[in-house]
């Protein structure tokens, strides 16, 4: 048997709908953010199996967008567990439901 | 990809990765539950291993594995009076809904598509490739998200640091 694109593919697939799912459904902040954590790796999986797999005429340029998204995710953790810890500051709470005072 | 090796290494990586998210999702422990991020973390980085990723592979465990699990765990403990537990919230049930249906798309989709495919085998080593990538074709893009990353690690230490510090 071989291991093709379409696994890797439906891996990540997989991958991203739990993390999807991580995102809309914990009421704790930071649990949250792992689901973002888990997407993000799900789509550099797909980047870099298309940049294995796919006829292409720069092949690496799948695995240099990864290199972005790799980045991009650091960033964005960091900004995002500082804001949690910034809520807990104020609120002392990190409980999504809690966060209703734009709630319309 | 035909080497008895190479499948066995990605099942059993697709396996410890998807198990590991879906412990993530399980474990009401949310401390418990970041340390099976871990896991799924170190499973993707043997994926990018079978897909002559070597040094995606390595920075994956370098950032994910190593910074942004200590990233998640220091803003736990930062936390202490929140709780650990790690409950969905009364949108449990469409949350579930919406991710089974966007998975059965995108695997509908996987499975209908005639990829255009090349032959052979994968790279031989990444890093040289991706550094000419990096500055030739890629050089703004490269410069921006340095830039990014500046204004990401500011705006992270404005955020988290005191009022009269």
């Amino acid at each position: 048997m071989t291991i093709g694109i379409e696994h890797y593919l439906i891996v990540s697939a997989v991958l991203f709908a739990i993390g999807l799912f991580i995102v809309l459904a914990k009421r704790n902040l930071i649990g949250a953010l792992m689901g973002v954590e888990l997407m993000l790796n799900a789509v550099n999986l797909t980047f870099i199996a298309f940049a294995r797999f796919t006829e292409s005429a720069q092949p690496i340029a799948g695995q240099v967008f990864a290199v972005f998204v790799i980045t991009v995710a650091a960033g964005e953790a960091a900004l995002a567990l500082g804001l949690a810890v910034a809520v807990y500051r104020t609120r002392a709470s990190i409980d999504a439901e809690d966060m209703s005072t734009l709630k319309w | 990809m035909d080497g008895t090796g190479i499948v066995i290494a990605f099942w059993v990586f697709a396996a410890m990765t998807v198990g590991a998210a879906l412990l993530v999702v399980a474990l009401r422990n949310l401390f418990h539950a970041a340390l099976a991020l871990i896991v799924a973390f170190a499973g993707m980085a043997g994926l990018f291993v079978t897909l002559s990723a070597d040094f995606l592979a390595v920075g994956q465990v370098l950032i994910y594995v190593g910074a942004i699990s200590i990233l998640v765990i220091f803003a736990l403990m930062l936390t202490p009076l929140a709780g650990r537990h790690n409950g969905e919230s009364r949108y449990a049930l469409p949350a579930g809904g919406a991710a089974a249906g966007l998975a059965a798309v995108v695997i509908y989709a996987v499975l209908n598509v005639d990829w255009p495919l090349r032959g052979g085998e994968g790279f031989d080593e990444t890093a040289a490739l991706l550094g000419e990538a990096l500055l030739d074709t890629w050089v703004l893009p490269f410069e921006v998200v340095s830039v990014l990353l500046l204004a990401a690690m500011i705006g992270a230490i404005v955020l988290v640091r005191g009022d009269g510090e």
